[in-house]
């Protein structure tokens, strides 16, 4: 649909956006993060919802993900100014997910890179998950176009000012192919993990490969680091996000799997209720109902076997 | 400012409609009335929560949205007819339910925000109807999907699939899917070509269900139902084209 249209749509029961309030918080050394809110997409929010961050690393400024709109980018891009005179040398976009991306705009003038799953993910849909932010967050898209990142990230080991980085492509959360991109400070011990680890906030799963995403977290557990940024929820010093996600994502295989061998339909326990365990989570529910309808019906039409003709 | 209004005015009047028309329907659906000038035009149709229709309240894929519809406690049923008011082609299925239960799970398309209903009539005529919302818009990181526009249908067109568990109250559900693209004609270039109608046998013979199936359910429809006893089952189906599908559902 037209976006110019979309917005006038949505500004008929929205207020004007407001100023997103980015301040970063330092999480060590030159590594900043700016904090989401662990919600859903709202007009309220206006999309907020991610986590970003950058570091300052002596040589220029690297950004890690440019959050949901152009507005949010240029607000990030300010906050940057703030904290350093160091120039943006590159953007780093861990996924192909509208609350990570839309931000691009924002750094013009700055190779933005990416895994090539994620860059053809964001060919293929960019216009798509845009539209439907403009419905879901309304005016503070405004001018929010997506911006394909023109650049593939290889994953390696790579010296940038005074850090050494560790880029590591990671299955599971976008997709059974590699296409979640963490960064790794390992002159600082942080890890952004981008959303392979989600913490105090349940799992977003439209394109995941439930797997390969948990065997990614079994790898997750040897790597070295001191601080874990996750894509969503707040940043940790130890590895229990990791644990977190993963019990998540065990039990829901587990449930789902169990379920479609019962021959249980979709809508039949979509609305249970969640384990305690889970449902302190942060959206809990919204989101365990959402990857239902994501994860079920291919497992529904798994359990069915070829009829013979009579 | 005046292309805002000018958006606004049809709105407005839609709003309007909505309240004159829409007070006996406890959904306070715009499209009701004229849903019932289609189905029920001039039968006594009550609404009545027994006709449960299940649906998740948003689409994550607005090409294949899950519906499940019960009913418990009327009987003598002769008709189940299951539609959502504001999709362009409203009727999804109708099914006769001979001696099946009146259950029925599918997937449907939806365009905007629509009821999902499900209507049974009885023996005297009489319509019984439930329903629920189902908002099209999805969670954020869905996007639409493109109806997969699987370069390999054609050569496996109507190829079925099923598998039957026996429950603990006796009935015998059955699920079962057919490879079928359901296009619905309102897509240009595409031309109208769904599945018409499906019939569920007894390896004897005797029919136990039949469906009339309309393009506005997913394509590859897969669908639930529940019968009385047990044993295997001939499932056959045609498309608006004539080709016809057979399978033995042991
Ligand atoms: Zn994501």
């Amino acid at each position: 649909m037209n976006r110019a249209l979309l917005l006038c749509l949505t500004m008929l029961w929205t207020l004007p956006a407001t100023a997103y309030e980015l301040s970063p918080e330092e999480v060590a050394p030159g590594v900043w993060v700016f904090e989401g809110r662990q919600e859903h997409f709202t007009r309220e929010n206006q999309g907020d919802i991610a986590n970003t961050g950058f570091i300052v690393t002596g040589a220029g400024v690297i950004v890690i993900d440019t959050g949901p709109s152009a507005r949010y980018g240029r607000a990030m891009h300010a906050a940057i100014r703030d904290v350093t005179r160091e120039p943006v040398i590159a953007v780093y976009i861990t996924h192909a997910h509208p609350d990570h991306f839309l931000g691009n705009q924002a750094f013009p003038e700055v190779p933005i890179v990416a895994l090539p799953a994620t860059i053809e993910a964001i060919k293929r849909d960019g216009d798509a998950l845009t539209d439907n932010l403009y419905r879901m967050v309304g005016a503070a898209m405004e001018g929010t176009d997506p911006v394909v990142p023109g650049h593939e990230a290889i994953p390696n080991r790579y010296k940038v000012g005074d850090r050494e980085l560790k880029f590591i492509a990671a299955a599971g959360h976008s997709g059974k192919v590699a296409s979640d991109l963490m960064i790794l400070d390992r002159t600082a011990g942080v890890l952004f993990a981008g959303d392979v680890v989600f913490h105090d906030r349940a799992p977003t799963t439209p394109h995941a490969d439930v797997s390969a995403w948990i065997a990614q977290l079994d790898a997750l557990s040897e790597l070295d680091f001191r601080v874990l940024v996750p894509g969503h929820g707040p940043v940790a010093r130890n590895h229990d996000p990791i644990e977190q996600t993963r019990t998540y994502l065990r039990w829901l295989d587990a449930h789902l799997r169990e379920a479609a061998d019962a021959g249980v339909h979709i809508v039949e326990f979509m609305n249970q209720p969640l384990p305690d365990r889970f449902a302190a989570l942060a959206v809990a529910r919204e989101e365990y109902k959402r990857s239902v309808a994501h994860l079920y019906p291919p497992l529904e039409q798994a359990r069915l076997q070829p009829l013979e003709r009579p | 400012m005046p292309q805002r209004l000018r958006l606004l005015l049809p709105l407005l009047g839609l709003l309007i409609c909505t309240t004159a028309l829409a007070q006996d329907d406890p959904l306070r659906s715009p499209g009701w009335n004229i849903m019932v000038d289609r189905f029920f035009r001039d039968a006594t149709v009550i609404h009545d929560e027994r006709v449960q229709v299940s649906a998740p309240p948003g689409a994550e894929n607005s090409h294949s949205v899950p519906g499940l519809v019960r009913v418990e406690g009327i009987e003598d049923i002769q008709r189940l007819l299951v539609f959502a008011d504001l999709n362009p082609i409203p009727r999804i299925l109708e099914l006769t339910p001979t001696t099946a239960l009146p259950t029925v799970g599918f997937q449907f398309k939806v365009q905007q925000a629509t009821p999902l209903r499900a209507a049974v009539q009885t023996a005297d005529g009489t319509w019984y109807v439930g329903g629920t919302w189902v908002d099209a818009a999805g969670g954020g990181c869905s996007a639409p999907s493109i109806a997969s526009a699987n370069p390999d249908w054609q050569d496996r067109l109507g190829e079925m699939a099923g598998r039957q568990w026996q429950q603990q109250d006796g009935a015998q559900r059955i699920q079962f899917s057919v490879i079928h693209p359901m296009d619905t004609g309102l897509a240009p270039g595409i031309p109208e070509f769904h599945l018409e109608e499906i019939q569920v046998y007894r390896e004897d013979g005797t029919l136990l269900a039949s469906l009339e199936i309309e393009s506005s359910m997913a394509e590859n429809p897969r669908l639930l139902l529940e019968l009385p006893g047990e044993g295997t089952l001939r499932i056959h189906g045609r498309d608006n084209n004539g080709n016809r599908f057979a399978g033995v559902l042991r």
